[in-house]
């Protein structure tokens, strides 16, 4: 038993000198995410309508739309992108990206906003 | 005569991931007695129905632990849809089998790697490790997340497999597995494993009877105590048998979850080989009204659901045991009379997840 087991690991040692690392170099090499990685929100704002229904649906309230200002907030840190408000759109401009969002270092960062054009809002009306 | 000595175990130990506290009574080397405390990382999720409408709460079900993740939100749904009395297609019930064997696989790897560690074997731990990683990998590919999958919903699961992915994972499987074999073996036959894990910590087929252990920890002893032979989901379907050791020791802790890691494999492929076409939910109409207890086989063993609902949006009580409650006694009972060496290594085999522990 004892000798086969030597053999394992020697076997393992031998192919770990030629076989590439099971880690990626991070800052060289990045990371490539599956189609279906939950990974960020993204609001392609032009098709927005600001009906609302993604704020409603977010289990952790991290979507404010106001329809007055035509504006859209999503908060980063709060969201734990589960993908309820991509379900829940109409108008199918809310998008899963499948890249993570960019790190912050307070609290207060992280809050993506977008507002949409004067001349577009009159376009939709 | 000897002195008798209290010496403190945790909160904060090398070898634990998550605390919990032991008082260990001790006579020269010898463990007599020991007192566990929990308490330090209550989280209060049970109280949060107040506020989260029962379809929403699936998502906080999901974060009662990190590593079973997503078999707490499948429970919950299962036994929201049972007071609800809603038939989730055969195609969900199929997919939700698939995600929990891969579940189950993934636990059981990162435990494996802890109790590597936790003995001082480095190598084998970064390897069963990295062996994880090829699991966490096709779960992402298929549901989004790494550990929390976030697949479940009331009425079935949020999305579906194709064929081709569903082929993938089975190449893919069979790719790996014999990676799986060669990293296992090692727990399986090392001397220096069998030195430290044989003859400690041994609980009789009656203790853990008696003290209302589940999972591996009742396996082992040969008690032969698997939730998934109450046919939830599609396990009515598949063909398996609870893996069982006589011992009762912590070898035989740990070579049960060695087996379970290839049983999971072939149930991974029998529910490939029976898959069905269809939808993989329904709509949700209604609210629930009645109570109910689940049980549901988790990597760690049985987890116990209790919803009572009112008929509002808001549940009314839910309440969870974890599988590690439930194996805290056993523990206790097998920590009488060892060494305080073997102490970490008995607190490991039991698989502790104080988190979901204490909710």
């Amino acid at each position: 038993m004892r000798k086969s087991l030597v053999f394992t690991f020697t076997k393992t040692i031998g192919r770990n000198f030629f076989k590439k690392p099971a880690t990626l170099m991070y800052p060289f090499k990045k990371r490539e995410f599956y189609p279906a990685t939950r990974g960020r929100i993204f609001n392609s704002i032009e098709q927005c309508i600001f009906c609302g229904l993604c704020s409603r649906k977010c289990p952790t309230n991290a979507i404010t739309v106001t329809k007055e200002s035509r504006e859209f907030y999503l908060r980063s840190l709060q969201c734990i992108v589960c993908g309820s408000c991509v379900e829940a759109c109409p108008k199918k401009c809310l998008i899963m990206e499948n890249q993570y969002s960019s790190f912050v270092v307070k609290n207060t960062e992280g809050v993506y906003h977008y507002k949409q054009d004067e001349s577009k809002a009159a376009e939709q009306a | 005569m000897t002195k008798k000595n209290i010496i403190p175990f945790g909160p904060q130990h090398p070898v634990l991931p998550e605390p919990i506290h032991l008082d260990l009574v001790t006579e020269d080397e010898k463990v007599i007695e020991a007192v566990p405390s929990i308490g330090f990382i209550h989280r209060g999720l049970e109280k949060l129905v107040d506020i989260k409408d029962f379809q929403d709460f699936v998502h906080i079900a999901e974060r009662v632990c990190g590593i079973c993740s997503y078999m707490h939100g499948m429970s919950y749904c299962q036994t929201i849809e049972q007071i609800m009395n809603i038939q989730v297609p055969e195609r969900g019930l199929w997919l939700r089998t698939i995600w929990s064997e891969f579940s189950r696989i993934h636990s059981h790897l990162l435990w494996l790697g802890l109790a590597a560690d936790a003995m001082g074997f480095e190598s084998l731990f970064m390897h069963t490790w990295r062996l994880r990683e090829y699991i966490l990998d096709i779960i992402e590919m298929t549901t989004g997340g790494r550990v929390i999958f976030g697949a479940s919903k009331v009425g079935g699961t949020r999305m579906d497999i194709n064929s081709e992915t569903l082929s993938y994972i089975i190449k893919r499987l069979k790719e790996i597995e014999p990676e799986f074999k060669e990293a296992t073996s090692v727990f399986i036959n090392d001397y220096s494993i069998q030195h430290r894990l044989r003859g400690v910590g041994v609980l009789s087929k009656k203790e853990v009877y008696e003290l209302g252990a589940v999972g591996p920890v009742a396996k082992a002893s040969g008690l032969s105590s698997d939730a998934r032979k109450y046919g939830y989901a599609m396990y009515s379907k598949i063909d398996f048998e609870p893996i069982v050791e006589e011992d009762g020791d912590c070898f035989a802790r740990c070579s049960i979850r060695v087996k379970e890691i290839f049983q999971s494999i072939d149930i991974i492929r029998q529910c490939a080989s029976q898959i069905c076409d269809g939808e993989v939910s329904v709509n949700v109409k209604g609210f629930p009204t009645g109570e109910l207890f689940t049980r549901v086989e988790q990597p760690r063993g049985e987890v116990i659901y209790y919803v009572r609902a009112n008929g509002t949006k808001f549940l009314e009580r839910f309440r969870v045991r974890t599988p590690t409650f439930a194996n805290i006694p056993p523990m206790v009972k097998a920590l009488q009379g060892c060494q305080i060496a073997d102490v970490p290594n008995i607190v490991l085999t039991i698989d502790p997840c104080i988190s979901c522990t204490e909710r």
